[in-house]
């Protein structure tokens, strides 16, 4: 159970706010900072709210690292956040490829 | 008492959300209680963010026209959140003859509560949008019909409300609404009591049971159903489109990427996990059904599919309405699967009724008693 109205306190500007953390979405690590201050406090709703983990790796390259970030704003240790779910495909697929699972009469 | 609030708001998904928005902009006190640990779990983060008058049941489109005309453009700018609202309209794509006459119905239903809706051929059609087949012979056309994000729309009203003060309580599960001395009063969750003057239920099909512990029910079930998004692509069209034969629908949003919903035609039979699991078949279908309509993305790459619940109601519209048995309760309930595009006005209707204000439009066409045996 959490209370929203729990504050992580102000948000201070960090030298390294421009660095980007997600790579395929270009989000950078002050806006996942932002987004944690603005109330977004798990892992789901900074990937709704910023589309971090959202692009073509879907979060196997910065998963680590956007959570990492959110936990120190949260001042929570990071394995107590729950991860975002995982969704098929596993690896991007193109639609002509799903389209004819049932053969050639599919395609 | 702390856990005391004018209203309490049972459910945050989007129409909770901008309840809970509108009703502190009056200066009313809110507790929003979400089973889930996350805002908007349900069919809000799940749906494929419509915003249509078209194609809607004519009890329902004032509601869809209101919302059109009167919130959505401005919506952006009032949360201080680009919820990527786009309004180029809503193309209703027809292959046959029988999809034809399908649609006509709809044109003709809708112009005559005055929407602007017309038929287009085919010709006209690809003009509109050169990416459609040949295969489409004709669609129903609502200019100001559009699309918008319905992620970042309800995390802006989440956000929004939270700013004003709103409380918002995540992983708190509610089992029942208490009466006392005959009126809707406490709630009670598997960890605390709360109490408000009045009390909204906006928890999607699982208002039903928590409806049920003061006696109402409402005739609905809760149908899994599907999306998929494909990886960005070039600026392609920008209109929302549907299908007269319900192969799929969907719409390229701002960031490039397609987001499409798509059945199996096995969704009222799914097997339900409970965890809103993928299907393995309803992804390759909805695939086939695009691919036949919009050939040019074959080769474009699915990144992600999900599953999400309707509350769909027995008679295709929902139920926003005060509760007489349980005086202070008001269920908002049943929304069908086109929740999204109305959730802006019901949230601000639904704060004028718990704020014992007129409501801006008559809601009676949605009250909970409406149902009625066949015989």
């Amino acid at each position: 159970m959490t209370d929203r109205t729990k504050d992580p306190g102000m948000f201070v500007p960090e030298p390294d706010d421009d660095r980007i953390i997600c790579r395929c979405e270009e989000i950078t690590k002050g806006e996942i900072r932002r987004a944690v201050h603005a109330g977004m406090f798990t892992l789901t709703e900074i990937r709704r709210f910023l589309r971090t983990g959202m692009g073509l790796c879907q979060g196997q390259t910065c998963g680590g690292m956007v959570r990492q970030i959110v936990a120190k704003e949260l001042q929570v240790p990071p394995d107590t956040l729950e991860p975002a779910t995982a969704r098929a495909p596993m690896r991007p697929v193109e639609m002509w490829v799903l389209a004819r699972e049932g053969g050639e009469e599919d395609a | 008492m702390h856990d005391y609030s004018d209203v309490i708001i049972i459910g945050g998904g989007i129409i909770g959300c901008a309840a809970a928005y509108y009703l502190r902009k009056k200066g009313l006190s809110v507790i929003v209680l979400e089973k889930s640990c996350h805002i908007g779990n349900g069919g809000s983060g799940r749906n494929g963010g419509g915003v249509r008058q078209s194609g809607r049941d004519v009890r329902e489109l004032p509601l869809a026209m209101y919302a059109v005309k009167h919130m959505w453009p401005g919506l952006s700018e009032e949360l201080g959140v680009d919820v990527e609202y786009c309004q180029e309209g809503n193309l209703r794509l027809g292959k046959t003859e029988e999809h034809l006459n399908i649609l006509q119905g709809l044109t003709k239903k809708a112009s005559s509560c005055g929407l602007d809706v017309r038929m287009l051929d085919g010709e006209e059609v690809r003009r509109m949008n050169p990416y459609l087949s040949g295969e489409v012979v004709g669609a129903s056309f609502c200019p100001t019909d559009g699309h918008a994000n319905p992620l970042k729309a309800t995390l802006g009203y989440y956000m929004r409300a939270r700013e004003l003060g709103a409380r918002f309580i995540t992983g708190e599960e509610v089992r029942g609404i208490r009466k006392i001395k005959g009126k809707a009063r406490q709630v009670v969750t598997k960890h605390n009591i709360y109490e408000g003057d009045k009390i909204i239920l906006a928890a999607g099909y699982e208002s039903r049971d928590i409806a049920a512990t003061v006696g109402i029910d409402i005739p609905m079930s809760n149908v899994l159903i599907e999306a998929l998004v494909t990886e960005a692509q070039p600026p392609m069209f920008a209109q929302m489109l549907g299908t007269a034969g319900a192969d799929f629908y969907g719409h390229q949003t701002k960031h490039g990427s397609f987001v499409f919903g798509g059945e199996s035609g096995f969704e009222q039979v799914n097997r339900d996990s409970g965890h809103m699991a993928v299907s393995s078949v309803t992804a390759s279908c909805t695939c086939r059904g695009i691919l036949r309509y919009i050939p040019k993305l074959a080769r474009a790459k699915i990144v992600r599919t999900w599953a999400g619940y309707e509350d769909v109601c027995i008679d295709g519209v929902p139920v926003i309405s005060p509760v007489e048995e349980a005086p202070g309760m008001i269920l908002a309930c049943a929304f069908t699967g086109h929740g999204f595009g109305i959730a802006p006005v019901t949230g601000y209707l639904l704060a004028q009724m718990a704020a014992g204000e007129k409501t801006s439009l008559d809601l009676s066409a949605f009250r909970y008693d409406r149902f009625r045996p066949v015989i």
